[in-house]
């Protein structure tokens, strides 16, 4: 009889067996008995301040370190407030699961209180979810979840349980196996393709190498260096893949798209052939796709089918997880001996790539009487030299810091790329910085992003977590502002941020530090000063309101058909 | 154009609405579906027919044989197959149209499953537009009221069916080589 357990205990006794150090969440009515049996538990739990932040710290935790993150939230209210966490996660291949309470298994469906279909309401939300209606089915599901969101493709997963699951009690055997017959994860690669994408890849005049955030989930960097060596080939790194080759490694050369620089997009649309890495030919990398790469083959390696030929056909598909296809690949490639081979057509390319290097470098601009955003993120680059972490929230100081910091290594950029989710920046710097304590974590946010997660600086603080905040302020909704500057006559609709609250007094409010700094020659020791703190740090550095991010590709256009500037000085009203 | 997919899934809560999800997601129309137990009765085989747009068609493949509770998604409308559907009508036939209903209904294959004062209960498989034209010339005769089962489609061909292991707990992810037929397919 002793050896009854509690559901909430065998959910924990699960967690602990899948090596779970912390949970994101927020407690509610269904979650209590769950919560009751956390409160002497050694796995730690993070009160966030909104479930939506919830699923972005787990996410935080999970980009800066690989592993599966956990959040939970209860029935109801709890639920539908981690949704855009969960989409956000599924966008960018992200492993957490989601735990949610549910009402008793016998009052679904009747309207309950706080009863919302959760099941129903995240299957688009998910890779995959779960309800858990009885206390059997436990221990199973909790296990699956994991599996399905760490390997394959990763992803979010979602396991609702009721309150009765909760509170029943069951003789616990740990699960030892599972099994999915229809959950079919292809890692090897084949090696005839591999074969004869090597052979491609050393024929090419023209290869350009693009690496996306999948380089990064498989933990393929060290593999993908190699291979740019031994081709010595270009490469660029998507906003998902920054990091994924060094910042400074002699054959990268920037992020390509929409904001990419003009070499990468020149490079992108010149090229002979794209060897494509664990990236999803996105509209905000190609462009108008009829336009893009047009004289291309393309070889694409990926760890899920459904992405190959999806957007952009491939001519030599691979389906298989990046580290390991490259592995089998770089093997390949070694025995061809690349090195000793005479390949005029790649010199003569790598000369145009670094005459358009040259042309129209990605260089910060200066002033000597206001902060300009790309002086901003420099300075921070001065600091960081490619080894902090780096989240950011969305909107044009993301574009900003993406095109002018570097990272040495994966996993120090964390921002939201597929979804694009304003109020991602703060509460993933607090996943991040709580995985990585030693790590100097900045937080890079928008006037308007920051105040959709303001309320966590609350969780800052409770834990003592000394992120840099820097808000890039510029009084503006500014990524909305230079669309409707750009392509809807400067109309600035609904784009202004009045009522900032003062920073000094705001941080005060939660009780750390804060300060402003608007003059250029002030920033640099501004930005020292927050990074001496040993604590969390809130600046708030007013930039020139009306800077635009260029080179821009006008959505739809060609990406070789980049605005590189302001076409003319442009009169903006205050 | 109309595909028409065949799906062998698992019998659980919520694997239909997954389905039919990525089908709603991008706003196509379901034509028919049907679902029903298979010999093994954790496995059910539904038939899709959608009309889809052209440049997807591999893709809405693609993404069903992602789900996990999907075991396999076939595109059928290339290779080999056969259709039916099945139909249920209720026809008003007063006296003396009676005999013509019968005779029709015989030269369709159609059986009668109820008879009474007011008319006859029918039941009539074959391919939809056989189907199709049955309703038509029953309508000729009066007022008729029908349920139609939607199509189930076999493959002719035989399909190889693949199936992940179980996995250990703790073990890596498995493991797959061979993947050229899949790839090759697909592509
Ligand atoms: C939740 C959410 N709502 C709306 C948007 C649309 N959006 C994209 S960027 C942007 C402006 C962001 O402003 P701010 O945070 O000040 O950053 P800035 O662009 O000024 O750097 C908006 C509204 C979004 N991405 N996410
Ligand atoms: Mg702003």
């Amino acid at each position: 009889m002793s050896n009854l357990m509690s559901g909430s205990k065998i959910l924990l006794e699960c967690l602990v067996r899948e090596g779970v150090d912390t949970i994101y969440g927020y407690p509610g009515g269904v979650t209590i008995p769950f919560y009751d049996a956390m409160y002497d538990h050694p796995i730690r739990h993070v009160l966030v301040r909104h479930e939506q932040n919830a699923a972005f710290a787990a996410q935080g935790y999970v980009r800066a370190t690989g592993k599966t993150g956990v959040c939970c939230a209860t029935s109801g209210p709890g639920a539908t407030n981690l949704t855009t966490g969960l989409v956000d996660a599924l966008l960018d291949s992200i492993p957490i699961v989601a735990l949610t309470g549910q009402v008793t298994s016998t009052l679904i469906g009747t309207d309950a209180f706080q009863e919302a279909d959760t099941f129903g309401i995240t299957r688009s939300a998910t890779k995959h979810n779960f309800l858990i209606k009885n206390i059997a089915d436990l221990p199973q599901a909790i296990h699956e979840a994991f599996y399905i969101a760490s390997s394959g493709r990763p992803g979010p997963v979602l396991v609702d349980i009721t309150k009765d699951v909760f509170q029943g009690n069951m003789q616990y055997n740990p699960v030892t196996s599972i099994h999915l017959p229809g959950y079919k994860v292809y890692t090897e690669g084949h090696t005839g393709q591999i074969r004869r994408a090597a052979q491609m890849m050393l024929e090419a005049e023209r290869p350009m190498v693009y690496a996306g955030g999948g380089v990064i989930h498989s933990e393929a960097s060290a593999e993908l260096r190699e291979l740019v060596e031994l081709v010595d080939s270009p490469t660029v790194c998507t906003l998902m893949g920054l990091g994924a080759l060094p910042g400074n490694h002699p054959n990268y050369i920037s992020m390509p798209g929409m904001h990419g620089s003009y070499a990468a997009n020149m490079g992108m649309y010149n090229t002979d052939l794209i060897i494509a890495l664990g990236v999803r030919f996105d509209d905000r990398v190609t462009g108008r796709l009829k336009a893009f790469a047009p004289h291309a083959k393309v070889i694409h390696v990926d760890i899920d089918p459904s992405e190959i030929s999806k957007n952009r056909n491939a001519d030599l598909p691979i389906v298989g997880d990046v580290k390991r296809v490259l592995q089998k690949l770089n093997a390949v490639l070694r025995e061809m001996n690349p090195s000793a081979m005479d390949r005029p057509g790649l010199r003569a390319w790598w000369k145009q790539v670094r005459d358009w290097k040259a042309e129209h470098p990605l260089e910060p601009s200066f002033s000597t009487t206001e902060i300009k955003p790309q002086h901003l993120m420099a300075e921070i680059e001065r600091i960081s030299k490619g080894e902090a972490i780096v989240a950011t929230d969305v909107g044009q100081h993301q574009m900003w810091a993406a095109q002018h910091i570097s990272f040495n290594k994966p996993r120090l950029w964390l921002t939201s790329g597929g979804l694009g989710s304003m109020g991602f920046g703060l509460p993933a710097s607090v996943g991040a910085q709580m995985a990585c304590p030693n790590q100097l974590v900045f937080c890079i946010v928008g006037d308007g992003g920051f105040q959709m997660s303001l309320p966590e600086l609350a969780t800052i603080v409770n834990h003592g977590l000394p992120i840099k905040i820097i808000c890039m302020n510029n009084g503006y909704l500014g990524m909305v502002r230079q669309w409707q500057q750009l392509f809807y006559n400067n109309r600035l609709s609904q784009v202004t941020l009045d009522g900032f609250p003062d920073p000094v007094h705001l941080a005060a409010a939660y009780g750390f530090k804060g300060s402003t700094v608007s003059h250029p020659s002030q920033l640099r020791a501004a930005l020292e000063m927050a990074v001496a703190e040993p604590g969390p740090y809130l600046l708030n550095v007013k930039v020139s309101p009306e800077e635009n991010v260029y080179p821009m590709v006008p959505a739809g256009g060609a990406i070789n058909e980049m605005v590189l500037g302001p076409p003319s000085p442009v009169e903006v009203p205050r | 154009m109309q595909q028409v997919i065949s799906l062998l899934v698992e019998n659980k809560p919520g694997a239909l609405m997954r389905i039919v999800g990525l089908i709603s997601a991008r706003g196509w129309n379901i034509d028919s579906l049907t679902v029903a137990k298979t010999l093994d009765t954790s496995l059910s085989r539904m038939t899709i027919a959608v009309a889809v747009d052209d440049h997807m068609r591999r893709q809405v493949i693609k993404q069903m044989n992602k789900l996990i509770n999907v075991l396999q998604a076939t595109d059928l409308s290339e290779g080999p197959s056969v259709t039916r559907e099945m139909v249920l009508m209720r026809v008003r036939a007063p006296q003396e149209s009676r005999t013509a209903i019968l005779k029709e209904a015989e030269i369709f294959g159609a059986r009668v499953v109820d008879s009474s004062v007011e008319g006859f209960a029918l039941e009539a498989t074959g391919e939809t537009e056989k189907l199709d034209e049955f309703a038509d010339i029953m309508r000729s005769y009066g007022e008729i009221e029908i349920t139609r089962s939607g199509a189930v489609t076999l493959s002719l061909e035989a399909k190889k069916l693949r199936l992940s292991p179980p996995v250990t707990k703790g073990a890596q992810v498995h493991e797959t080589d061979g993947q050229e037929k899949l790839v090759h397919k697909t592509n």
